[in-house]
C-alpha cells in the first residue's frame, strides 16, 4: 500500500542547531505511527514539517502524495495537528472555540454548529462545553485540543506528545480517542517520550534521536531488540546466588546481583519467559521471594542499548523540542 | 506471555477503501479567482475578529480593567496635578486634558494586539491558524479589526467620561466626529506595530513586560502639559512624537483650552497632517511586516 505520509532526508537546521539529519519515514493509511524519543531529539521539527509548518532545508515530504512545501495549501486541507499545548481559547467555552475552527475551515454556519456538538458528544465533552477552557482539566483541554484538529475529519492526524503531563486516566482517554479514530480510518503521526504509549498505540515506532532515526520496527520488533528484564527481591539475603543461578536459567543471561537491595535482575532476549514459570523455578529452588517482577525496558533503556549511551536529551528542558 | 496486550496492531483494512473516514462534514472547495479570494480571507478575518470580540462578552472584565486606567488618569491628572498645572492661555486643565486621554486610549491598542499575538504564539494557537486552510492575512487583519471595534466602543464611554469632568468640544459636530476618525485611524495603525512586535517576542511574559513602555511613550509628549517647558533634547523628541501631533490634531479640532499654545515644531503646526502622515507611515511599514512574519514565521 503506497505510504500516506512519506518523509525522505529531511533535513533542518535552526541557526547552529542542527535540528534533522535526514529523517525518512514511510507511513501507510489506517495505521499509526510513533516517533519515539527525547526532548530535543528532533520530533516536533518532523511534525512541524510534515503539518506545513517549517520548510525543511533539504529532503522532501508528502502527505497523501502531495507535497508539503509546494502544495502546503492542499496539505493542509488534509491534516489535523494537536501540538503539546492545548491550542484552544483559553477564555472561550469548548463549544465557542470548535465553532470558530469550523468557521475557520469553512464549513458554513450551520454545519460548523452541528459539527461542533457532533464532536463534543462524541468524545464525552458535552457537560464541559459551554464552560470556558481555563477551568478545563488538563486532560480535558487536550481532548478538545485534539478534537479541534478533527473538524474536517482529516485522514491524516499529527499529534505531537498528545499526553505529556497528563494523569493515567486522562492518558487512558486519549488513548481511546485514538484508537477510535484509526478504527474510523484516519492515519495518524504520533510523537511520544514514553515507551508504554509508542506500544500501546503505534504499529510502527521509530525512535529519533539528535535529528536521526536510530531504529525503526514494530513494538514487537524493537522490543526484542531492547528485551525486557525479571527483578526479583529475596528474603533471605543468603538465598541471592541460588536465586540468581534460577534467573540464569530461565533467561539465560547473566544476572546482575545488587546485594544492598537483596535484588537480581537479568534481561530477557527473545522469546519471553513466561513470569509464572520463573515463580515456580524459584519456588522450586526454595528462594522465597518479596517481589517478583517482569520490568519493560524504560525509553532510557531502550537508548543505553540503541546508543550504547545515555540519551543525549535533557529531560528537564522541556522546552529545548519547541524550536520555533 | 506478553504483559501489556497491545490491541488493533493490524493495519485498519478499512482505510484502503476510505481515504476520508466517516461522518466528513462538507467543506467549501479553496477559492479559485481574485474576488473569491477575498471573500474568503474577508470571512476568516471577520471569524477572527469575532474570536476576540467574544472575550468580551466572557470576560467584560477585560473593557472595564481597559477603562479603569484612564478613569484613574482623569482623577490623578484632571484633579490631582491638574490643580497645580496652567494651561497656556488659560482655561479648565481637563478640557486640555481629555484629548491627551483620548490619544492614550487609542495607544494601549499596540499593547492589546501585542498581548494577543504573544499569547496565541506561545498556546500554539498560531500554529493550529498556520496548519489550516485559512487564509493567511485574515489572522492580523481580524485582530486588528476586532481592537478597533474595542477602540470605538472605549473612546464613546472616554468622550462621556470628559464631557462629565469638562470636556467640550467647541467647533461643531462635524470637526468633532473627524477628530474621532483620526484617533481611531491612529489607534487602528498602531495596532498594526503591536501585531508586529507580538510576532517578535512570541511569548507572554515578554509581552507583559513591554506594557509599562506605554509611559514614556505617553508622557514624553504634550498629552499632561505643553512641550515648551520641556529642556530642549527631550522637547524635541515630544514635540516629533506622534502622540503629540496626535493629541494636538485634537485640541485643534475639539478647540479645547491650550490648543493654540505651544510648539512650533511642524508636527505640531499642522497637527492634522502630522497625524495622518504617521498613520499611514506607521500602515505601510508594519502592514506588510506583519503579514509577511504571519505567514512565513519559523520557515
Amino acid at each position: 500500500m503506497a505510504p500516506i505520509i512519506l518523509a525522505e532526508g529531511l533535513e533542518k537546521h535552526f541557526g547552529k542547531t542542527h535540528a534533522l539529519r535526514g529523517v525518512d519515514l514511510a507511513v501507510p493509511p489506517g495505521t499509526v505511527y510513533g516517533l519515539l524519543g527525547p526532548n530535543g531529539a528532533g520530533k516536533t521539527t518532523v511534525v512541524r514539517v510534515l503539518a506545513t509548518l517549517a520548510r525543511p532545508d533539504a529532503g522532501h515530504a508528502s502527505v497523501d502524495g502531495l507535497d508539503v512545501v509546494r502544495d502546503a495549501a492542499a496539505v493542509r486541507y488534509r491534516i489535523g495537528l494537536a501540538g503539546q499545548h492545548a491550542a484552544v481559547d483559553e477564555k472561550l467555552p469548548g463549544r465557542e472555540n470548535l465553532r470558530m475552527f469550523g468557521r475557520l475551515y469553512h464549513l458554513g454556519e450551520r454545519a460548523a454548529r452541528r459539527r461542533a456538538d457532533e464532536l463534543l458528544e462524541r468524545f464525552d465533552l458535552t457537560d464541559a462545553a459551554d464552560r470556558p477552557v481555563k477551568q478545563y482539566s488538563g486532560g480535558m483541554r487536550r481532548r478538545l485540543d485534539m478534537i479541534a484538529s478533527l473538524i474536517i475529519a482529516p485522514p491524516v492526524l499529527f499529534l505531537d506528545e498528545p499526553t505529556t503531563g497528563l494523569d493515567p486516566r486522562s492518558r487512558g482517554e486519549i488513548w481511546a480517542s485514538v484508537r477510535e479514530l484509526v478504527r474510523d480510518g484516519t492515519t495518524v503521526l504520533l510523537t511520544t517520550q514514553y515507551l508504554d504509549e509508542a506500544d500501546q498505540l503505534a504499529h510502527r515506532i521509530g525512535v529519533v534521536d539528535t535529528g536521526r532515526l536510530i531504529a525503526e520496527g514494530s513494538p514487537e520488533e524493537l522490543k526484542s531488540r531492547i528485551g525486557s528484564r525479571f527483578d526479583v527481591v529475596v528474603l533471605d539475603p543468603d538465598r541471592l546466588d541460588v536465586a540468581a543461578e534460577v534467573l540464569a536459567e530461565a533467561t539465560g543471561t547473566a544476572p546482575q546481583v545488587v546485594r544492598e537491595r537483596r535484588s537480581v535482575s537479568a534481561q530477557i532476549h527473545g522469546d519471553a519467559v513466561p513470569l509464572t514459570d520463573l515463580v515456580r523455578a524459584l519456588d522450586q529452588a526454595g528462594v522465597a521471594a518479596e517481589d517478583v517482577a517482569l520490568r519493560r525496558p524504560t525509553l532510557d533503556e531502550v537508548f543505553l542499548r540503541l546508543t550504547g549511551a545515555p540519551s543525549t536529551g535533557d529531560e528537564s528542558e522541556p522546552a529545548k523540542e519547541t524550536v520555533r | 506471555m506478553t504483559p501489556h496486550p497491545s490491541p488493533g496492531h493490524r493495519p485498519n483494512r478499512a482505510a484502503s477503501r476510505r481515504s476520508v473516514p466517516r461522518g466528513t462534514p462538507t467543506m467549501a472547495p479553496p477559492p479559485r479567482t481574485p474576488s473569491a479570494t477575498l471573500k474568503w480571507t474577508l470571512y476568516d478575518g471577520w471569524t477572527v475578529a469575532r474570536r476576540d470580540l467574544a472575550h468580551l462578552r466572557y470576560e467584560p472584565g477585560q473593557l472595564v480593567g481597559a477603562l479603569v486606567f484612564p478613569a484613574i488618569m482623569v482623577v490623578l491628572f484632571g484633579y490631582v496635578f491638574g490643580s497645580a498645572i496652567p494651561v497656556p492661555g488659560g482655561g479648565n486643565y481637563r478640557d486640555y486634558l481629555m484629548p491627551g486621554l483620548f490619544v492614550m486610549t487609542s495607544v494601549t491598542g499596540i499593547m492589546a494586539t501585542l498581548n494577543i499575538v504573544a499569547a496565541d504564539i506561545s498556546r500554539g494557537v498560531m500554529d493550529r491558524f498556520r496548519s489550516m486552510p485559512m487564509a493567511r492575512s485574515a489572522v492580523p487583519f481580524g485582530q486588528t479589526g476586532a481592537y478597533a471595534v474595542q477602540a470605538v466602543v472605549s473612546l464613546v464611554i472616554m468622550a462621556v467620561m470628559g464631557l462629565v469632568v469638562g470636556w467640550h468640544p467647541q467647533r461643531g459636530l462635524l470637526l468633532t466626529i473627524a477628530a474621532f476618525a483620526i484617533l481611531l485611524l491612529f489607534a487602528y495603525a498602531l495596532t498594526w506595530a503591536g501585531v508586529f512586535l507580538g510576532l517578535l517576542v512570541k511569548n507572554e511574559e515578554t509581552a507583559d513586560q513591554l506594557v509599562p513602555l506605554v509611559f514614556p511613550v505617553t508622557m514624553i509628549s504634550n498629552t499632561f502639559v505643553p512641550t515648551v517647558g520641556m529642556p530642549v533634547w527631550l522637547r524635541t523628541i515630544a514635540d516629533w512624537n506622534p502622540v503629540s501631533a496626535a493629541v494636538a490634531a485634537c485640541r485643534d479640532l475639539f478647540g479645547s483650552a491650550g490648543a493654540a499654545a505651544g510648539s512650533t515644531a511642524w508636527p505640531l503646526v499642522h497637527p492634522v497632517a502630522a497625524t495622518l502622515g504617521w498613520s499611514v507611515l506607521l500602515l505601510v511599514v508594519f502592514v506588510p511586516l506583519a503579514v509577511y512574519r504571519y505567514s512565513s514565521a519559523a520557515r
